[in-house]
């Protein structure tokens, strides 16, 4: 979607935007569409084309079937159904666009009113809509054709005044929801006036639901207008319509039974073409969001365990070969990550020979930039991948089991009873329908095995261990009740659940305050301490890091390029791409003067398909050398860890480091690399 | 507040007030924004910070026009533009522009970079060469090219959004620049970039900024004064200086000592200094109306601060809103800290 190019330099491929609309490339909207234009089409040419007259009457052949000379077949005075057919459907197409017109013509302008102007509009115009929904519309339509007879574009007007209101009730929403959106407000700053706004940004982002009503509003109108011509509400007798057309053949259902077929398929088809072409814009729409997120996993492992023995020497040092005075010797790695490579079913691997390990009771931090891979690796762990993304290659190893290996049903039992996972956003975790309470014990039971009242006894001990005061409160409401602190600490107590060893934790505190996220890493802390539970946190926040995190792994573009313990890493940062994150955060201690420029990393992350062969980082590294072009081995650093970078003993050796340029300097720097 | 500036503020916002939702229950409700008074000097970045709720996009709205203020006055270049209709605001509201928090929807995607930028000079009676002429040199003074202006916005990155963004509100060369969350959106490596920018644009060209955040590290980079809101109100304002490293309320304090700084030791001790603070759990129970705002969660509260709400006053180098405070800082904790 994004030009991941240098961020100075616009170098946009000339893509032409005019493609084949999306419906059109579904077998839905390609029927719809192309039914109808042939329809309309047809119908309003018929004068010029047809075989015979539409009153041309050929008694000898009467109730012919399909033959050479009526393709159709006739009716019951010999009259030519394909011509009659065609003739006939002008009418319907005519008067059903005008139903649509009029409706939109109302309902839309009273939309973009109510949706302006707020309550004082909205309280009118639904007032309005409902009586119009109230009234019985055919009694209304039968009413009206009282009065004033059989004039269809009267009539077909008035059905679409009483259509409006479903109109305005559905396009409410949307165009409040397109009001909602920032590029609108930036337009009012502007000083756009009201009906510019209205016209040139609110009603292009409300087109596909317009469109998809359109549609179905043309099927609904043309199966209205049928059924009145039907009962003899129809154009006068010798002249042709669709209804009245089926209901003559009603009459001879028994002696000439195929005489309904055609007339009754082509107002079918038409009906359908209009509700199939809705349904492929609508499709259209849908389509645009992101998929659901589904489990999916390749058997194929084989070469796995092979390739370990190979890559292990120039990875992480094991956690055994650690000395022995910073760690227990009885915290051997609960989680053991080898050479992880997760990829796109037919594309490039997102993340590659990701390495690590973790041990009991300690945390360990994933840190870097978005589409660096952190968050596939952590979900990669209990196999919660997005739809075709799948493990290729390396080992999870997780209590003697290798989890990459593990089919989906041993994965379940793991998930939530052995590791578990919290998100962003708590709300995610949690069902708006439900209490805490009833989404606490259904876990609880399942997990542990207890009845109604002590699973309840458990999730007040949960929500107690979990910082919650008025456990017995929460438990009676309900997530929208819930602040985002609040939320986020049911979702941990949640997690907990099923007694887990490992709590992967992904950017559990982005969506919180600062206030708010200080207390969750407290009780975080407060957990690993008091449970010995092991923690995978994933975070974009190298403060949220510095503060919890006993280990951290840097990742770089599908890479791991540093590791260590946290504070050898970040206090002393060997990789490059680390310094320069570093630099660029604008967080200092109190005391501590604030920078006049950040330091700042050109560009932004490649996307996987453009990662070089040697340092992916090369491309907007300060200190990228010829030699960075070849691929880059994990080298030993920070006792423990690691480090990815070809230059680094020189880099420390000449006490280089990631400063912001001075003053001014770095505008022209950039500019500089535009050419 | 800042008598000593000698030209008119650039931007002067006087006991502001905003409530949402009907007229009938205001008597009733808390207002989002509640008496917030505050100027910015020409050329001067004011900061204002706080958390979700705290009132700080509802300030920006409500200059901006996008949000009727309940009563209060809001001048800019000493004009009141409090309740000017869209029609009037036009002349004067090529001073005042703004940049929003997402890149992704504030552009439309419907336009190309160009038909966006140019808009707002034909709105004003610019001609289309000289326009596209202008579009471009903005687009070079953000660090894009003038090739971006045919492309569409789902063609750039997020970086490279914000900086068109950027190019946006100062294409019609603004005065008063209103800034809300800039660079929340964005990546370490990216939200860097767009701060230096900004940074750039303040130096060179006089711009006065309005910097809605509610990261304070981030206000302290790009401001000279902060001023610290919570549910409405002013908790405390002043030299950013002066805010974050001497802070004089307990909830500037509890802010100061929450944000995480990337090196562990000294995280270790802003930790312990956070929790010797005693500042209660965030989502307590909500305070009354009369009293202070924060006293739920304070831990110096006192019948005196449940029951009135404390006046700003002059402490040092800042207006604070706390009691108990004193120039040499926070109050200290009554014995027990509350739950």
């Amino acid at each position: 979607m994004s030009i991941n190019d240098a961020d100075h330099v616009v170098t946009v491929p000339a893509v032409h935007r005019r493609r084949l609309p999306a419906f059109l490339r579904s077998p839905g909207g390609v029927f719809g569409a192309g039914w109808l234009v042939l329809v309309i089409v047809l119908s309003f040419t018929a004068g010029f084309w047809r075989p015979y007259g539409i009153n041309e009457q050929d008694l000898a052949n009467r109730f012919a079937l399909p033959g050479a000379d009526h393709w159709l077949g006739t009716d019951e005075m010999g009259r030519d159904l394909l011509s009659r057919i065609l003739t006939a459907g002008a009418q319907p197409l005519l008067t059903s666009a005008l139903t649509v017109l009029v409706a939109f013509g109302l309902g839309i302008p009273m939309a973009l009113l109510a949706a302006e102007h707020g309550p004082r509009f909205e309280r009118w115009f639904s007032r309005l809509s409902e009586i119009l929904l109230a009234l019985p519309g055919m009694i209304i339509l039968l009413a009206v054709i009282g009065a004033v007879g059989v004039r269809l574009n009267i009539v077909m007007t008035v059905l679409g005044v009483m259509i409006s209101a479903a109109v305005y009730r559905v396009m409410l929403g949307v165009a409040k929801s397109v009001r909602q959106r920032l590029y609108v407000d930036a337009a009012r700053v502007n000083g756009l006036g009201s009906l510019r706004v209205n016209v040139k940004y609110v009603v292009p982002g409300m087109a596909t639901v317009m469109a998809v009503q359109a549609a179905q509003l043309f099927g609904i109108a043309i199966l209205i207008q049928s059924g009145l011509a039907f009962m003899g509400f129809g154009p006068p007798s010798p002249q042709p319509s669709w209804g009245g057309m089926i209901g003559d053949a009603s009459q001879q259902v028994y002696n000439a039974p195929w005489l309904m077929v055609p007339t009754g398929v082509v107002l079918a088809l038409t009906v359908v073409a209009a509700n199939a072409l809705a349904d492929a814009i609508a499709g259209q729409v849908a389509g645009e969001r992101p998929v659901a997120r589904r489990r999916r996993r390749k058997a194929t492992r084989g070469g796995a365990e092979a390739r370990e023995g190979e890559t292990f020497a120039a990875d992480t040092v094991p956690a055994d070969q650690v000395p022995a005075d910073t760690v227990p010797a009885d915290r051997a790695p609960v989680l053991d990550v080898r050479d992880l490579t997760v990829a796109v079913d037919d594309g490039p691997a997102t993340v590659t020979d990701v390495s690590f390990s973790l041990r009991a009771g300690r945390v360990l931090g994933l840190v870097g930039e978005s589409g660096c891979g952190k968050t596939m690796t952590a979900r990669a762990l209990i196999g919660l991948l997005p739809d075709g993304v799948a493990v290729s290659g390396g080992s999870i190893g997780w209590q003697g089991r290798d989890l990459a290996a593990l089919p989906e049903d041993g994965l379940r039992a793991i998930r939530g009873r052995e590791i578990a996972m919290i998100s962003q956003e708590p709300m995610v975790a949690l069902d708006p329908m439900f209490s805490v309470a009833y989404q606490l014990t259904v876990p609880i039971r399942r997990f542990r095995g207890v009845g109604r009242g002590e699973a309840r006894r458990i999730a007040a001990e949960l929500l107690n261990q979990v910082g919650i005061v008025d456990a017995e409160g929460v438990l009676r409401s309900y997530p929208h009740q819930l602040s985002g602190g609040m939320a986020q600490r049911v979702a941990i107590a949640l997690a907990l659940t099923g007694r887990p060893k490992l709590l992967i934790a992904d950017e559990p505190t982005t969506a919180l305050d600062v206030t708010v996220q200080a207390e969750i890493l407290s009780l975080l802390r407060a957990l690993v301490r008091d449970t010995g539970l092991s923690v995978l946190i994933v975070s974009h926040d190298l403060g949220v890091v510095a503060d919890i995190c006993d280990d951290i792994a840097v990742m770089y573009a599908g890479q791991v390029v540093e590791s260590g313990a946290a504070a050898a890493v970040l206090d002393d940062p060997r990789m490059p791409y680390t310094m320069a994150l570093l630099a660029a955060n604008p967080h200092v201690p109190e005391g501590q003067p604030v920078p006049e420029r950040l330091a700042c990393i050109p560009g932004t992350v490649p996307p996987p398909a453009d990662w070089p062969a040697g340092c992916r980082f090369a491309d907007r590294c300060r200190f990228a050398a010829p030699e960075c072009s070849a691929p880059i081995p994990l080298f030993s650093a920070h006792e423990s860890g690691s480090v990815r970078c070809v230059r680094v003993d020189e880099i420390d050796r000449t006490h280089l480091t990631w400063e912001a340029e001075s003053l001014g300097a770095e505008e022209a720097a950039d500019t500089g690399v535009s050419s | 507040m800042t008598a000593e500036t000698i030209a008119p503020p650039a931007l002067e916002v006087r006991d502001l007030v905003v409530h949402y939702g009907p007229k009938r229950r205001r008597g009733r409700t808390e207002p989002a924004v509640d008496g917030v008074s505050f100027d910015i000097g020409p050329g001067e970045t004011v900061g204002l910070v706080g958390e979700s709720g705290s009132g700080k996009s509802t300030i920006g709205k409500a200059i901006l026009g996008l949000q009727p203020p309940t009563s209060g006055t809001i001048r800019l270049n000493g004009r009141d533009i409090t309740h000017m209709p869209l029609r009037e605001r036009r002349s004067v509201i090529a001073d005042l522009r703004v940049v929003f928090q997402d890149p992704y929807s504030s552009l439309n995607p419907a336009q190309t970079i160009g038909e966006t930028l140019i808009e707002p000079l034909r709105i004003l009676g610019v001609g289309k060469a000289d326009g596209w002429r202008r579009a471009g040199e903005t687009l070079w003074s953000v660090g894009l090219t003038a090739d971006a202006l045919h492309h569409y916005p789902d063609q750039f990155s997020g970086g490279q959004r914000q900086r068109i963004a950027v190019a946006r509100a100062l294409v019609c060369q603004p005065r008063v620049v209103v800034l809300d969350e800039p660079v929340s959106a964005l990546d370490l490596s990216t939200q860097a970039q767009v701060l230096n920018l900004l940074a750039d644009l303040r130096d060179q060209h006089q711009y006065s900024f309005l910097f809605v955040a509610h990261d304070l590290g981030v206000v302290r980079f790009l401001a000279q004064r902060a001023v610290v809101l919570y549910r409405g109100q002013i908790m405390e304002a002043g030299p950013v200086d002066a805010v974050t490293e001497r802070p004089k309320h307990p909830y500037t304090a509890a802010l100061t000592a929450s944000a995480p700084v990337p090196r562990p030791a000294e995280q270790a001790q802003r930790r312990e200094a956070r929790e010797a603070l005693g500042v209660g759990a965030a989502g307590a129970a909500a305070p009354s109306l009369t009293g202070c705002p924060f006293a739920t969660r304070c831990p110096a509260a006192d019948e005196l601060t449940r029951t009135e709400r404390p006046a700003l006053r002059l402490l040092g180098e800042s207006l604070v809103a706390c009691h108990h405070a004193t120039s040499d800082g926070p109050p200290e904790p009554l014995g027990a800290t509350p739950g």
